[in-house]
């Protein structure tokens, strides 16, 4: 690698022969990404949701949980990976551990504000018309957190798309391999079409998110 | 040994707290690379967010800025400026500085929102001037979010600089990334360990000079909660 390469005019930013020549490397990354990101958020929810639910009623839950998961956010995802390693190997496991910790930080806030937001009267209400405290919880009270419940999603899943290139120093690259290898070979096009679909992903699972709160909750208005 | 223990054995060696590629020398690296970014961010970002929260304008793109920000892949963004400028600190500052202006945009057009619009209808009436008014009674009152913003944006800041090592960098992430080269597990825990600890002193001091520069006025009125900075993890 010589400095030379940097500003090399020879070497477009998009080398189109080599992009058609590796549509299914590029596909097989893409795809990796988006398994990664979706055991990630869904993982996330699974923990978040009845964690916030406990964490709502109960205050001692709520400050534990905000603050372990708090340390847990504010750790650098290499690092934590770096402390994982020693423990669960160069998996996708440990990439797992880091991304669903991170997301359970975004999506417990989350779940937790649209809960505490349910309007007393309306839990009220939901009391005097006999709703049993189960199903007040999951006809009543999800059903009006969900807006927010949402919100931290689109958050949880663009983050996590962005997160997940570094992962390629476990092994675990997704479009962060094409990032590295663009980066090793001082070859702009993989550095490009990696970066651009991390983007596009992200961008396209936002506005699909939004489509979907907006078709599942017509009542809240759009943030 | 077993294995925490070498890690602390790594950890405390005076051999590791010398040289260029001593702790010292990283953690002034990272230092120098999160503080120049964060400072240069700042001056950036808080003007536009203040001035865009004070006039109520393009609230939109100030939101929409970090959703943005969180797409952008924080290693493509530091490669392609390694590519483009080549070797040194100047590309990583600039990277780092694109990833931190969002969290700080936003923060502070939220928290200029936030300002109880009685309170700067009074300030008018009591015959304050456009600046005046920014300076002496919306910014004291949104220091604490803005304060949050600025947090957030350090944090990830020193995070993504970890990821500099990943590009011929220095910082403490020169340990994490060499350890895994090397297949060095105890070097690559002990990296861990200090670029863990870094991310939290950050934020444990940061959310303390918070405290110590929120107006008296706000901290007796014992606002119900107060508001959370925009979650923003790129690193």
């Amino acid at each position: 690698m010589t400095a030379g390469l940097f500003l090399d005019a020879s070497d477009p930013w998009v080398d189109w022969s080599w992009l058609s020549s590796h549509v299914p490397t590029v596909l097989a990354d893409l795809q990796q990404h988006v398994v990664l990101t979706v055991i990630a958020v869904v993982g996330g929810l699974v923990i978040a949701l009845p964690l916030g639910v406990a964490a709502h009623r109960l205050t001692p839950v709520r400050l534990s949980s905000l603050g372990a998961f708090g340390v847990f956010y504010t750790i650098p995802s290499l690092a934590l990976f770096a402390l994982l390693v020693p423990y669960t190997g160069i998996t996708e496991v440990t990439a797992e551990i880091a991304l669903i910790g991170y997301n359970v930080l975004i999506l417990l806030r989350n779940v937790i504000v649209g809960l505490d937001e349910v309007p007393a009267d309306v839990l009220d209400a939901a009391d005097g018309m006999g709703y049993r405290p189960r199903a007040r919880l999951l006809q009543v009270e999800l059903p009006l957190a969900l807006p927010a419940i949402i919100a931290g999603v689109r958050v949880a899943t663009v983050s996590t798309i962005g997160i997940v290139t570094i992962a390629w120093v476990i092994g675990v690259g997704g479009l962060g391999e094409l990032i590295l290898q663009g980066y090793i070979e001082s070859f702009h096009t993989p550095l490009v079409v990696g970066s651009v679909l991390c983007v596009a992903l992200a961008l396209l699972a936002d506005v699909s998110l939004a489509t979907a709160r907006r078709i599942a909750v017509p009542w809240a208005r759009s943030s | 040994m077993d294995f925490l223990g070498r890690v602390l054995a790594w950890l405390t060696d005076p051999a590791h707290w010398s040289g260029t590629d001593g702790i010292p020398t990283r953690l002034g690296e990272h230092l120098h690379l999160s503080v120049e970014a964060v400072a240069i961010g700042a001056a950036i970002a808080l003007p536009i967010g203040i001035a865009l929260g004070h006039y109520g304008r393009l609230g939109n793109l100030a939101i929409s800025v970090s959703n943005l920000g969180r797409a952008l892949p924080s290693y493509g963004i530091l490669v392609t400026a390694f590519q483009v400028f080549g070797l040194g600190d100047a590309p990583i500052i600039l990277a780092l500085t694109a990833l931190a202006i969002p969290p700080m945009v936003t923060n502070s057009y939220v928290a200029l929102r936030e300002v109880d619009p009685d309170i700067r209808e009074a300030a008018r009436g009591m015959g304050y001037r456009e600046l005046p008014l920014v300076l002496r009674i919306e910014v004291p009152l949104a220091v604490p979010l803005i304060m949050a913003g600025i947090r957030t944006s350090a944090v990830q800041v020193v995070a993504t600089a970890t990821l500099a090592a990943a590009i011929a960098g220095g910082g403490l992430g020169r340990y994490i990334i060499d350890g895994f080269a090397q297949q060095d597990y105890v070097k690559l825990f002990a990296g861990a360990v200090l670029v863990g600890a870094l991310a939290l002193l950050t934020d444990g001091s940061l959310s303390l000079l918070e405290r110590v520069l929120m107006p008296r006025g706000i901290r007796m009125r014992k606002a119900p909660v107060t508001r959370q900075a925009t979650a923003f993890k790129t690193a």
